[in-house]
C-alpha cells in the first residue's frame, strides 16, 4: 500500500504541491483527476524522487522513503509510467522491458506477453517507432518487469485512440487482479477514470479538495472540476 | 617522386598504410573511450590522453621489471603489460569518478576546463614519478621484426599485434555494449538519464562504471602505443587531438562511425606523410574533415531512429 503525509513541492521559490496527504491500499485502484498544472505529474514526480520534496513523508509497505534516490524506490516496490510514456526511443522493445528486470537473470515475466500480446510481436522493433498505445503498453510492461507492489501511472490515455482507452482500463483492472497491485492513476478523462479506479480524489492548485467513491453520481460531482 | 614507378608506388601506399594501422589502433582505442564517456555522461574528458600515459608507463615498468629481475619473463610480459595497463587506468579513472567528475555531469564546458586541470596536475606528477626523459619499453623479441609476404613489402610484426588486440577490445566494448546487463543499462541511461532512475537503474553506479572502462581502454591503448613511441610525460596529451576529431567526425553516438572514423583519419595522415611533411599533411587531413563537418554536422554517421 501506498500512504503520503504531507507532502510538499516546490519548483525553487513557487510550492506547487502543498501538504498533500491520501492513502491507497493494497489492490485499491485510485484516480487522481485533476486539470493541467494542477500538480500531478509534480506530485508523482516526487513520488518517485525525480523531484525533492520540501516537507511530507511518502511509504510503500510502511516503508519510508521519502529521502531515497529513484531506483532504490523501484527496488522498494514503487514503480512510474510517466507522461509521455519515455521509452528508451533507441533500444528495442524486447531490451526496453528489460531495463526494469532487477535480476540478473534475463527472464520477463511472463504475464507481460500475455497482457500485451503486440509488445511480443514487436519485440525486435525500436522503441521510438511504436505507434503511441503501442508505447503506452510497453510502458506499463517495462514497469511491471520491476516486480512493484504500487503502479503510479501519468496520464496513461493522453494522445491515445478512444479504442485502445478501453482496452486499458480493462488492461489496468487484470493487472490488479493478477498481481494485487496498488494502482494510482492521474487522469482528465472522466469516462476512463470511472471505468479503472475504485476512488477518485480531485487536485487543485496542489491540493486535494475532493474525495470520490465511484458510485452513481460520482460523475457529475467530479466533472464540475474538471470543465474549464 | 619522380621515377617512382607504378610498382614501388603501389608498395609504399601498401607500407604507409601498415604504419598507419598501428596509428589507427591507438587512436580508435582511444576514440572509443572518449565516446562512451561522452555519450554516457556529457562529459568531455581533456584527461582522456593521461589514461594512455597510464598505461604506457605501467607497459615501461613492467618492461623494466622483467629486463632486470626475471628476464625469462621478457617474451610474456606484454601480455600481462596490458592487462596491467586496463586495470591501472581503470582504477585510476575510477577514483577520478568518484573525487571529480560525478559533479561535472552535463556541464561539457566546466568538466573541459577541470579535466584539462587534471591532465596538467596528472602530467606533473609523471615527471614527479618518471622524470622529464622519454623512456621506452623494451619490446621482447617477437614483437620485432617483419612479415615480408611479397618482397618489396615489409609489415611490422608489432603493427599485427597491436591491430588484433584492437580488433578483439574493440569486439569486446561492442558485446559489452550490446549484449550485457550494465551494456543495457548504459544505453539506457545515456537516452533518457531520468527514466532510467525511474526502472531502476543506478545510473550513479553505471556512470562510474563507464568512465572507469573508457579510461581502462585508454590505459590499453597505452600499452599499444610503446611499440610504436617512447613514452613521456605529455605522450598522452599528443593524442587528444586527433582523439576529438575522430569522435566528432565519426558522431559521438556511433560505434561505427567511430571505427571508420578514426581508420580515415590515420590513413590519410599516414599516407599523406610520406609525400608532404607532417604538419602539411595534418593541415590537408583537418581541412578535409572541416569540409565534411560542414557538410554533415552530425558526423559520418548518425542513429537513424524517430525521437
Ligand atoms: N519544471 C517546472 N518549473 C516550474 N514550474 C513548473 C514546472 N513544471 C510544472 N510547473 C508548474 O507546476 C504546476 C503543476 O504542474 P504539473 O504538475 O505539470 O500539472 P499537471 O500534471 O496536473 O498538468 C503548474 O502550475 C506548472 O506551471
Ligand atoms: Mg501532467
Amino acid at each position: 500500500m501506498l500512504e503520503v503525509n504531507g507532502l510538499s513541492v516546490a519548483y525553487g521559490q513557487s510550492e506547487v504541491v502543498h501538504d498533500l496527504s491520501f492513502a491507497v491500499g493494497t489492490g485499491e485502484i485510485v484516480a487522481l483527476m485533476g486539470r493541467n498544472g494542477m500538480g500531478k505529474t509534480t506530485t508523482f514526480k516526487a513520488l518517485m524522487g525525480i523531484l525533492g520534496i520540501r516537507s511530507g513523508s511518502v511509504r510503500v509497505n510502511g516503508q519510508e522513503l521519502s529521502a531515497s534516490a529513484p531506483h532504490q524506490r523501484v527496488r522498494s516496490g514503487l514503480a512510474y509510467v510517466p507522461q509521455g510514456r519515455m521509452i528508451f526511443p533507441n533500444l528495442t522493445v524486447r531490451e526496453n522491458i528489460m531495463t526494469g528486470l532487477q535480476t540478473r537473470a534475463c527472464a520477463i515475466p511472463q504475464d507481460v506477453f500475455t497482457l500485451f500480446p503486440v509488445l511480443l510481436e514487436m519485440s525486435q522493433r525500436r522503441g521510438g517507432n511504436l505507434s503511441g498505445g503501442q508505447q503506452q503498453q510497453l510502458a506499463i510492461a517495462r514497469a511491471l518487469t520491476t516486480n512493484p507492489s504500487v503502479l503510479l501511472l501519468d496520464e496513461p490515455t493522453e494522445g491515445i485512440q478512444p479504442s485502445i482507452i478501453k482496452d486499458l482500463a480493462r488492461v489496468l483492472k487484470e493487472i490488479r487482479t493478477l498481481r494485487g497491485l496498488t494502482i494510482v492513476v492521474s487522469e482528465q478523462v472522466l469516462s476512463f477514470a470511472l471505468a479503472v479506479a475504485d476512488r477518485l480524489l480531485v487536485i487543485e492548485r496542489g491540493q486535494i479538495v475532493d474525495e470520490v467513491t465511484a458510485m452513481s453520481g460520482a460523475a457529475e460531482r467530479v466533472s464540475r472540476y474538471l470543465s474549464v | 617522386m619522380e621515377g617512382l614507378t607504378l610498382e614501388e608506388f603501389g608498395a609504399i601506399l601498401v607500407m604507409q598504410g601498415f604504419n598507419g594501422l598501428s596509428y589507427f589502433c591507438v587512436l580508435l582505442l582511444m576514440a572509443l573511450g572518449l565516446a562512451i564517456i561522452f555519450g554516457q555522461m556529457g562529459v568531455i574528458n581533456m584527461a582522456h590522453g593521461e589514461f594512455l600515459t597510464i598505461g604506457a608507463y605501467a607497459t615501461f615498468l613492467l618492461s623494466w621489471l622483467s629486463e632486470h629481475y626475471a628476464p625469462w619473463f621478457m617474451p610474456y610480459y606484454f601480455l600481462l603489460a596490458v592487462l596491467l595497463g586496463f586495470a591501472a587506468a581503470f582504477a585510476v579513472g575510477h577514483l577520478t569518478e568518484l573525487a571529480l567528475i560525478r559533479h561535472l555531469y552535463r556541464r561539457p564546458l566546466d568538466s573541459l576546463l577541470a579535466t584539462w586541470g587534471l591532465a596538467l596536475i596528472m602530467q606533473q606528477g609523471f615527471r614527479s614519478l618518471f622524470g622529464a626523459r622519454e623512456v621506452s619499453a623494451t619490446l621482447p623479441d617477437w614483437l620485432l621484426g617483419s612479415w615480408q609476404p611479397v618482397s618489396g613489402i615489409d609489415i611490422p610484426l608489432n603493427g599485427l599485434f597491436v591491430m588484433a588486440l584492437t580488433m578483439l577490445l574493440t569486439a569486446g566494448v561492442l558485446i559489452l555494449t550490446y549484449r550485457s546487463r550494465w551494456g543495457l543499462q548504459m544505453r539506457a541511461t545515456t537516452q533518457n538519464r531520468v527514466m532510467a532512475g525511474a526502472v531502476g537503474i543506478d545510473t550513479q553506479q553505471v556512470d562510474r562504471f563507464t568512465f572507469a572502462l573508457g579510461c581502462g581502454i585508454a590505459g590499453v591503448a597505452g600499452a599499444a602505443f610503446t611499440t610504436i613511441g617512447s613514452t613521456g610525460p605529455t605522450s598522452g596529451s599528443l593524442y587528444i587531438v586527433d582523439t576529438f576529431l575522430v569522435v566528432v567526425f565519426g558522431g559521438a553516438q556511433s560505434m561505427l562511425g567511430t571505427v571508420a572514423s578514426a581508420f580515415s583519419i590515420a590513413q590519410a595522415s599516414s599516407i599523406l606523410e610520406f609525400f608532404m611533411t607532417g604538419s602539411m599533411a595534418k593541415v590537408s587531413v583537418l581541412l578535409t574533415i572541416i569540409v565534411i563537418l560542414m557538410m554533415r554536422p552530425e558526423g559520418l554517421f548518425r542513429a537513424n531512429v524517430r525521437r
